[in-house]
């Protein structure tokens, strides 16, 4: 992988530190994330994946250590986070057009806008479901759509993204990933990936960042370079094929050498 | 049709092993009036004597009580919900006062309220304000983790989330509480009726009733204090049904 300046960086984290119990995570983490790459987090169970994009995303305090985005902290800039679990994630009360417009309330945007940048992430998604209804009466593909556009909504410097497809079907998820890449890949969003599906962090990537056991380090960090857009003849090609084998390989030895 | 005719049966059962009873004089007809001479009594004091007053009296106290125990439940609840610690503070006073009899209490209220309306209201409030207190907290500590931190990161400030997600999540169980709490409201201000300098009301009335051995109007008085104990009880569930379209979902 090729250096990434400074200005380059979406997000830079330098000398992370996280402990659980007296347990270190994290403990002199660096890793910087270049502007509109996608990056796909991989390893290991417990090695801290999830950890890792909470404490990006304010959710969860470090022990030590920086987080930047640009040179600001994350309470300075927006970012979306779209949760594993849509169904604890979205709020019942309100249809899931509310949902979509309630960050938007919350950046303080005009009506016209809300409604501007609701309309356009409906077309770009090409929602074909009725945005009125409530969630619950939503398909689960449907409702992390909702999630993902209310992450989006925003215009986030950083999109993260917690095993989005982990609790939808396959043939959900390959649909779903599909028009997620499109519009990540046209809007330029710099996005952050935790899966626990390889195949899947392949095709939406732009890098992968293998990690080890606890404490976690960079096993490999492996550039994706497929084309635009990826599609289901992606999944056999044969360098998609070698970056897996390469993956599954670098995996192996990382959990191995616990 | 079905769901209303099988309850309606159940009640009609209930009304004919009453009037078997009274054809087989199974007790004393001053204490056992018949089923007819029941409706008759009630109806002639709904119509001639207090009986209406009475139920508004109640219902006018019940609703007012209940008013006051939202105002100090719901707030008080949610705050000491959101700040989980404190809550685990004053846990044990609010268990142990809630599980008190209110009654016990009526000595102690007189005292600082004096003999009247004060009172009533206060101790009813009083017994309903912790249930509902009680609920509301533990709505606002069972809230989805998961939608807080969503909120969080679309960049609601603490007092934002308070409002917009953890009052919506807590809101089935306080409906809860507040169903709950009506009814014990209901509860006390009818004793209260009973027995703190009243001359009206539902409990003021069966009381009068008993002593005069009017036996009709005693058992009609119980029945419509049952039946409005029963209609408060239907219209949360309706509340909750129609309101908290999301529960359970």
């Amino acid at each position: 992988m090729s250096a990434i300046s400074p200005r380059e960086a979406a997000l830079s984290v330098r000398g992370l530190r996280k402990a659980f119990g007296g347990v270190p995570v994290y403990d002199g983490f660096s890793l910087d994330v270049k502007r509109g790459d996608i990056l796909a987090i991989f390893g290991p169970n417990g090695c801290g994946k999830s950890t890792l994009i909470n404490m990006a995303a304010g959710l969860l305090p470090a022990d030590g250590g920086e987080i930047l985005f640009d040179g600001r902290i994350v309470d300075e800039v927006r970012i979306g986070y779209v949760f594993q679990n849509y169904r604890e994630a979205l709020f019942p009360w309100r249809r899931a057009a509310e949902n979509i417009r309630y960050p938007l309330r919350r950046m303080g945007l005009k009506r016209a806008e809300i409604e501007r940048r609701l309309e356009a992430l409906a077309a770009d998604f090409r929602v074909r479901f009725d945005l009125n209804a409530y969630p619950y009466s939503l398909s689960g593909g449907q409702q992390q759509l909702v999630s993902i556009m209310r992450a989006l909504a925003v215009e986030p410097e950083v999109l993260f993204l917690d095993e989005p497809f982990s609790a939808l079907d396959y043939e959900t998820t390959l649909s779903l990933r599909t028009l997620l890449q499109q519009v990540l890949k046209a809007r330029k969003t710099t996005t952050i990936l935790v899966s626990h599906d390889l195949e899947e962090s392949i095709v939406l990537a732009d890098r992968i960042l293998m990690l080890t056991r606890r404490p976690t380090l960079v096993a490999d960090d492996i550039a994706v370079d497929l084309a635009w857009p990826r599609e289901a003849a992606t999944l056999s090609a044969p360098d998609f094929i070698a970056i897996k084998a390469r993956c599954l390989d670098v995996f192996t030895r990382a959990v191995a050498g616990a | 049709m079905k769901a209303l005719l099988v309850p309606a049966g159940g009640a009609a059962g209930f009304i004919a092993l009453w009037w078997l009873a009274v054809l087989l004089r199974l007790a004393d007809p001053v204490l056992l009036p018949s089923p007819l001479e029941t409706f008759n009594d009630t109806a002639k004091s709904f119509t001639q004597g207090p009986l209406l007053h009475d139920l508004w009296r109640t219902v006018t106290r019940t609703v007012l009580s209940f008013l006051v125990a939202c105002a100090i439940g719901v707030p008080l609840g949610l705050l000491l919900g959101a700040k989980e610690n404190v809550y685990r503070a004053v846990e044990f006073v609010v268990d142990f006062f809630r599980s008190t009899p209110a009654s016990a209490l009526f000595p102690l209220f007189l005292i600082l309220f004096g003999v009247g309306e004060g009172t009533k209201i206060a101790v009813a409030a009083f017994g309903a304000a912790l249930v509902i207190l009680f609920n509301a907290a533990y709505g606002v500590m069972n809230a989805r983790r998961t939608r807080l931190l969503a909120a969080r990161v679309m960049g609601a400030s603490p007092l934002r989330v308070v409002f917009d997600v953890m009052l919506w999540e807590a809101m089935p169980q306080i409906l809860v509480g507040m169903r709950s709490g009506v009814s014990l409201a209901l509860v006390i201000v009818v004793v209260a009726e009973m027995f703190i300098g009243s001359t009206d009301g539902l409990g003021q009335r069966v009381i009068v009733a008993q002593s005069l051995f009017e036996s009709g109007l005693m058992y009609g008085v119980i029945f419509v204090a049952g039946a409005l104990g029963y209609l408060l009880n239907l219209t949360f569930l309706l509340l909750e049904k129609r309101f908290i379209h999301w529960a359970g979902k």
